[in-house]
């Protein structure tokens, strides 16, 4: 079990979402940033889409109180282990009675925590996601609760070969949207020259973006049609909403672009205040970013044996920390020291 | 049949009514496409959302025409009967929009067998149409932070029913007890599209 000591801003389990029930209502849900949770989740020896905590803005302080192998990933926080800095894409061995602060996020917007063997939960619908409109499955982490995870060895530690940056103005590609006859001509480049800003009225649903007013060429809105995410609807006033994994899953306003597949995950690390910017690309641009993408996936992860993993850990301790001269750590019986 | 890319991961095709839409999607579902996730029928509208790796969308358009040929499957619709208090917060000012007496909106309302066009907004929510035309009233200006779960409210052509308590801009003509969804039944949602529905008033 591990106990839940604090429970972070809004954390709430994830995995892959509920596919198949779409034409019921039901939202898909899932993880926000499902390649952070695939990252996650491969470091520790899982299915990729096994379930995982997902925490936004800041993470919870949980006690573990049993072994276990845990790994993190998305935005960059500011774990620490006890009082020891935890470095996040790699595989840590955490042993009963240890206390993980996740600490907060200083890059993008949500991050995972993984557990070799996957948190447990009571699937509803096929999954264990937390449903954040439709309130399905799970309910958002409350402080005292405790939660449960398989717990399984690992044979080795590995650690991600090339984490992601999550920094500033991301461009996110797009196609054209189908409701192209709803704006008017000079619409959508404007669109895509401008800078927009996520508006703090956003969530796992959608984001609202502020700034540029979209203007629309027809008014009556269209007949409820099944939606996407990673569309980009424009209601009446002109303010477009990116539809996020939780999205209603039926709507009434024109899609001006949508994101590609493999821009989707980037979508959920984007907070409130933050920029972006969005570039056109065709059919095949997008069916090779996504197969890039997937390529990469399987090539992200190393083997590591317990010294690198420590020296890694080190390294964080020692970024975090410019003041630090020196520093010893001890990781599953290995010693490692720092000297600067 | 229009058909409408969306993203590289979805198309829309664009048919001539819910029941189109309805029938496509069984013959689709009794394909066994691999890579399709979800098959979700609008308006009169059916999304096909699928996992492009898997996929070649290009190919399973050019399949369309042959599908869409095929002799209607026979409809699984099922017949509700629904029980439905006229005590609802918005009955007196339908009346009035419609200048009907309410007692007249309550028959006019009762009185004609539905057909669930399609589920959206929130799980389980029918979207039913066979309103009488004298019923049309637009949405709430301001929709209402909660409307009580079993809801049973109207907004231009269509009826729905509240599955559970949500914000909503729907005019509340009366509730019903009955569990439009709950995820631990076998069948989650009591109405699917397709279905019929006709509405009994309780006193």
């Amino acid at each position: 079990m591990i106990a839940v000591l604090e429970p972070g801003r809004f954390t709430s389990l994830q995995d892959g979402g509920r596919i198949g029930f779409a034409h019921l209502g039901v939202p898909r849900a899932g993880a926000a940033d499902t390649l952070s949770l695939r990252q996650a989740n491969l470091l520790v020896g899982n299915p990729e889409f096994a379930p995982a905590l997902e925490m936004a803005l800041s993470g919870p302080v949980l006690r573990f109180d049993v072994d276990a192998v845990i790994a993190l990933a998305g935005g960059q926080l500011d774990a620490s282990l006890d009082d020891e800095p935890l470095a996040m894409y790699q595989s840590v061995a955490v042993r009963a009675g240890r206390i993980l602060h996740c600490g907060a996020l200083r890059t993008g917007v949500r991050a995972y925590l993984a557990a070799a063997g996957g948190f447990s939960a009571p699937p509803v619908l096929g999954s264990i996601a937390s449903d954040t409109l439709a309130g399905i499955g799970p309910a958002v982490l409350r402080g005292g609760e405790s939660l449960s995870i398989r717990t399984q060895r690992l044979q080795q530690g590995w650690y991600w070969r090339a984490p992601p940056d999550f920094g500033a103005c991301p461009v996110l590609r797009v196609l054209a949207g189908p409701h192209a006859e709803w704006f008017p001509a000079g619409a959508l480049e404007e669109f895509l020259g401008a800078e927009h800003e996520v508006h703090s009225d956003s969530d796992r649903s959608g984001l609202r973006l502020a700034g540029a007013r979209v203007t629309r060429s027809r008014q009556p809105e269209l007949r409820s049609q099944g939606m996407v995410s990673g569309a980009v609807q424009v209601p009446g006033d002109g303010h477009p909403i990116v539809l996020l994994c939780n999205h209603g899953t039926t709507g009434g306003y024109p899609v001006i672009v949508v994101v590609i597949a493999a821009d989707l995950p980037r979508l959920g690390q984007l907070r409130p205040g933050a920029m972006l910017r969005f570039e056109m690309v065709s059919r095949e641009q997008a069916m090779a970013a996504l197969r890039v993408a997937a390529e990469d996936l399987r090539n992200g992860l190393v083997s590591a044996d317990s010294g690198l993993l420590a020296a890694r850990s080190l390294m964080t301790l020692a970024k975090s920390h410019p003041e630090l001269r020196a520093a010893n750590l001890q990781v599953d019986g290995r010693r490692v020291r720092l000297r600067r | 049949m229009n058909l409408r890319f969306v993203g590289d991961s979805a198309v829309l095709i664009e048919l001539r009514d819910s029941v189109a839409a309805q029938q496509l999607r069984r013959v689709m579902l009794a394909e066994h496409i691999a890579g399709v996730r979800e098959l979700v029928p609008g308006y009169d509208t059916l999304l096909v959302e699928f996992d492009p790796l898997v996929l070649d969308a290009d190919k399973m358009v050019s399949r369309l025409p042959k599908l869409m040929e095929r002799p209607p499957r026979a409809s699984q619709g099922r017949e509700h009967q629904i029980e439905v208090h006229y005590d609802g917060a918005d009955l007196e000012e339908v009346a009035h929009l419609t200048g009907l007496e309410t007692i007249e909106v309550i028959r006019r309302h009762g009185a004609p067998c539905y057909s669930v066009a399609f589920l959206g907004f929130a799980p389980g929510f029918p979207y039913l149409v066979g309103l009488d035309r004298a019923l049309r009233v637009t949405r709430l200006k301001s929709p209402r932070t909660r409307v009580p779960a079993g809801s049973v409210a109207i907004a231009g052509e269509f009826t729905g029913i509240y599955p559970q308590a949500t914000p909503g801009g729907w005019r509340v003509l009366g509730h019903t007890d009955a569990i439009l969804f709950d995820a631990a039944r076998a069948e989650p949602a009591l109405l699917l599209p397709g279905d019929k529905v006709r509405f009994r008033s309780l006193p």
